[in-house]
């Protein structure tokens, strides 16, 4: 799923001298009685392609809004490049949005959607013609410069919008689920264009999405939120291989999830789920746990080896029964119910043609998984 | 889908058409009679046409009518839409109920009371009646009109855009004038019409407003009726019947004209 | 919220407006008709003293009395003129309805492409002076008007039918004039209306008639009411068409508030009228606003 390779050399997170473009110091945001944000500390550095992921209602729309002036934080600090920008109003800041609907001027031309910033920030003729022509070489939209906003595709009004925003040259771009309107394959098309452009222009990026694919594919970090809280901040690989949460776990991609308690400690530890089953053995990856503590324990689907008999080389395996199966093509799905009751999610490969019918509905099958296929959880 | 009219139905439309455009058509049609007698047909004249050019009195009233129509509609419009943007923008503040009941009640309040009220105000605080009492009378009960009209605009207005142009640098001034006003603009201009046309042909609030020397056209036109059927009005109806059909004509043609256009580019914009 | 200046003027220019030309009128209007008769002929009435203090407001109210009302209910004129207002208002509805449902059902079954012209023909005729088109009538129906000419030709009546100047000469009026505000909102329920409800029905087993009285009528009822109430409202406090058309023997309040304000020059009694006229616009005003919210 995660296909994209690590940015190794860019990572100023990790290095403690680095100074973030923007830093939120301990912000609240409340509308009458809901509490939209909650303490929220956060910095994002130059450069960055940061994304906002979670379900809606989650209050990353409202953290970007604050970030573009539409909204003021009801308590704590945004600093961006060291200036307090909460009295900062948003004609006044160096940030541009892209909107989810786009809001293309539908009266003006794309040609003068995208000098609109340039002219109200009293550009000269010949600047702000060359500056739309860069803007409009950059998204590949030169042929369509005299059409108005509905005489165009709805992929080609995202890079309108796009280069309407980049136009200005701002410090930081936010944008608000900007692939949301496109359907799939254009989706993904214009995912790496995104990408492409972000990294010509060496703008920073913060995008909201609710699509964890999306925020998987393009963003440098990836911060996951729920009902106003920050929950994990981080690359998309470790997110998704080592989720500090339940909810983050579950949140990105596919995971089955066994309840313990802790009855064995050593180089790996057991988790005891259920009576007279093997406890569940693996390795903590650093989680501190006691004996006795009840724990989490996550795996994904495409770790655990399906077969007839239990895998030799797997320090864990268990039998259960085959009750339902999800054909994708390329993967099957299988959903097994161990005999203590206990689902879990398995993932096979179809390598060869006709291989997902080697197994049945209600087969008999052992699962198989290594030491470190999952990850233990404490919330 | 079937989709042939059954005989029903275009009898019923033909006839609905017909006692809609039937009296209208006739009316028309006798202000060339050459009688005076306007039931009884003598032979074609425009003769009463140049008769109501001679008439000092129907001009001066057209006159009066025209510089009302034209002020107060216009009035009209940005205090109306100023209220439409209260009505749906400002969401709270002090006697929020009471402003919206003032913007809809003009709307059912009957003629006869919104005439009279008016009337005992100018009294009461000792303004003169003549062009301006008129033209505030008709300014309030149509400023109600344009809020109505430019509000439901307003309310499907996508707010984004105007968000949009405070992110590219617009103060909320600029955004008003380079976005909200131009994508507005065509319910503020039929705003202004309605208006317009509300106060050409208002008799009875400018019957309680207006002074002994500032007649309307409507005034003078019921003032005669009252004695009958005359060629002169009928001639004068002619020609405000076909202003009206010929604007509205006209409105409706562009108006399609660039619906069409727009369909048009918009296939291509697909290519 | 904060309150800036730009707020400031956008919510008070009008306000101010609508106070000063529709609240405070309205107010003056509600004292006169609870002023004396005899003080009230112009100058109308002791103007509320505020430099007396609060002695002066409650002169003011001291001097209030419903004596008026006393008086519109004793004269039975102003009875017989709100009873025939009510009746001639429900009557002219009822033919509205009748003559408007067929027309706006016929629209919303003509050709999509057919449509648009239709609703144009329709809204036409309201942009045109009420006045002009009442006054037309005046040629169709006095005694040797073209109707009466067109019967007697036709050999339909022997002696020519007296119709102006009569009640039945508003009803048309009414009719004519309030018809686009009965087709419209009927047509606008009909015309979103889903096609394969009828063809559901007729596959459930209805005739095209029961269809109609079971389907489709009950689905445009809401069109249908608040197109009673557009006709309604208005023609209760209608001036013109009874003045026109109507002649001396017609009742009905707006005339009469009309010639008791111009001709008796009784302004006291004259706001009283209009004070009870509201009183009874209220009812069918506030059942309207229900009617809408509920199909909102």
């Amino acid at each position: 799923m995660d296909t994209k390779p690590s940015p190794a050399p860019f990572a100023p997170w990790t290095d403690p001298a680095a100074v973030p473009l923007i830093r939120f110091e301990g912000v609240t945001k409340r509308f009458g009685d809901f509490t939209a944000l909650q303490g929220i500390d956060l910095q994002i550095y130059p450069r960055e392609f940061f994304a906002l992921l979670g379900p809606s209602g989650c209050g990353k729309t409202t953290l970007m809004r604050m970030l573009a002036g539409f909204e003021t934080p009801t308590e704590g600090t945004i600093w961006l490049d060291g200036q307090n920008i909460a009295p900062v109003p948003p004609n006044k800041r160096p940030v541009n949005m892209m909107f989810q609907s786009y809001a293309l001027f539908p009266h003006l031309s794309v040609w003068d959607n995208i000098a609109f910033g340039l002219r109200r920030a009293g550009q000269d003729k010949d600047t702000i013609k060359a500056r739309v022509e860069e803007m409009l070489r950059l998204t590949r939209l030169d042929q369509f410069a005299r059409r108005k906003p509905h005489q165009i595709s709805g992929g080609q009004r995202q890079r309108v919008a796009l280069a309407r925003s980049l136009a200005l040259g701002p410090k930081l771009l936010l944008l608000d689920e900007p692939l949301g309107a496109l359907d799939k394959k254009l989706r993904q098309d214009t995912q790496f264009e995104l990408m492409d452009i972000q990294e010509k222009t060496g703008t920073t990026f913060v995008i909201v999405t609710h699509d964890q694919e999306e925020a998987m594919t393009v963003a440098s970090r990836v911060a996951v939120m729920d009902a106003g809280r920050l929950c994990q901040i981080d690359t998309p690989q470790h997110i998704y291989e080592t989720p500090n949460s339940r909810y983050v776990a579950d949140f990105i991609g596919e995971v089955s999830i066994i309840e313990g308690r802790v009855d064995s400690l050593g180089e790996e530890i057991g988790i005891a789920y259920a009576e007279g089953q093997k406890p569940v053995m693996t390795r903590t990856g650093g989680t501190e746990v006691a004996l006795g503590q009840s724990v989490f324990y996550a795996i994904r689907p495409e770790k655990i080896w399906v077969g007839a008999e239990p895998h030799p080389d797997r320090i864990n395996s268990v039998e259960g029964t085959i009750v339902d199966i999800g054909y994708l093509g390329d993967v099957s799905t299988y959903h097994v119910r161990l005999d203590s009751g206990q689902m879990i999610k398995a993932l096979m490969t179809n390598a060869e043609r006709y291989a997902a019918s080697r197994f049945t509905w209600n087969d008999r099958v052992w699962l198989s998984w290594s030491r470190h296929a999952g990850v233990v959880l404490t919330s | 889908m079937k989709r042939s009219m059954s005989v029903f139905n275009v009898t019923t439309l033909t006839l609905g058409l017909a006692f809609l455009y039937l009296p209208m058509l006739l009316l028309m049609v006798y202000s060339f009679n050459s009688s005076r007698l306007v039931t009884v047909w003598a032979g074609f004249s425009t003769q009463w046409y140049g008769e109501l050019l001679r008439n000092e009195q129907f001009l001066d009233a057209a006159w009066v009518t025209l510089r009302v129509a034209v002020v107060s509609s216009t009035i009209a419009t940005v205090l109306g839409t100023m209220a439409a943007w209260v009505l749906v923008r400002e969401r709270r503040f002090l006697g929020r109920t009471l402003f919206s009941g003032m913007i809809y009640a003009p709307l059912v309040m009957p003629e006869v009371i919104t005439g009279l009220s008016l009337l005992l105000l100018f009294i009461a605080i000792g303004l003169d009646r003549g062009i301006l009492t008129i033209i505030l009378a008709h300014t309030t009960f149509s400023m109600c009109y344009v809020s109505v009209v430019v509000s439901s605009r307003l309310v499907s207005f996508d707010r984004s855009l105007e968000e949009a142009a405070l992110d590219l640098g617009c103060s909320p001034m600029q955004a008003f004038g380079h976005v909200t006003l131009p994508i507005i603009a065509p319910a503020v201009i039929s705003g202004w019409l309605l208006a317009f046309t509300l106060s050409l042909d208002d008799l009875v609030i400018a019957s309680f407003t207006s002074g002994p020397s500032s007649t309307t056209l409507p005034i003078k036109i019921f003032s005669s009726m009252r004695l009958g059927v005359s060629p002169e009005i009928n001639a004068l109806s002619t020609i405000l019947i076909s202003i009206v059909a010929v604007g509205v004509v006209v409105a409706a043609l562009v108006s399609k004209s660039q619906i069409a256009r727009r369909e048009i580019e918009e296939r291509e914009g697909q290519k | 919220m904060k309150l800036n200046p730009r707020r400031l003027v956008l919510i008070s220019v009008p306000y101010a407006w609508l106070l000063a030309l529709f609240m405070v009128p309205f107010l003056i209007v509600l004292k006169i008709a609870l002023s004396d008769t005899a003080i009230a002929i112009p100058p109308y009435m002791p103007t509320l003293d505020l430099a007396a203090g609060w002695s002066g407001i409650r002169d003011f109210f001291s001097e209030l009395d419903f004596e008026n009302f006393t008086w519109l209910a004793e004269d039975d004129l102003y009875w017989k003129s709100y009873v025939s207002s009510l009746w001639i208002a429900t009557v002219s509805t009822f033919f509205t309805l009748l003559i408007g449902y067929p027309v706006a059902y016929a629209m919303s079954r003509a050709r999509p492409e057919w449509r648009p012209l239709l609703m144009m023909l329709i809204i036409l005729p309201f942009w045109s002076s009420a006045l002009i088109r009442v006054y037309a009538w005046i040629g169709i129906l006095s005694s040797e008007g073209y109707l009466n000419q067109v019967l007697l030709a036709l050999g339909l009546a022997d002696t020519p039918l007296s119709i102006l100047n009569t009640q039945t000469a508003v009803y048309i009026g009414i009719v004519y004039t309030y018809l686009p505000f009965m087709i419209l909102p009927i047509y606008a329920t009909l015309e979103k209306m889903d096609e394969s409800l009828l063809e559901a029905a007729e596959d459930l087993g209805c005739t095209r008639i029961s269809a109609f009285w079971r389907v489709t009528f009950p689905l445009s009822r809401p069109g249908a009411i608040a197109g009673c109430f557009l006709v309604f409202i208005p023609s209760l406090g209608e001036f013109v068409i009874p003045s026109i058309l109507g002649g001396s023997q017609t009742l009905m309040i707006g005339k009469v508030l009309w010639e008791e304000f111009f001709n008796n020059r009784d302004w006291p009694v004259a706001s009283a009228v209009a004070v009870v006229l509201l009183l009874i616009l209220v009812i069918p005003i506030v059942l309207f606003q229900r009617n809408e919210e509920k199909n909102a």
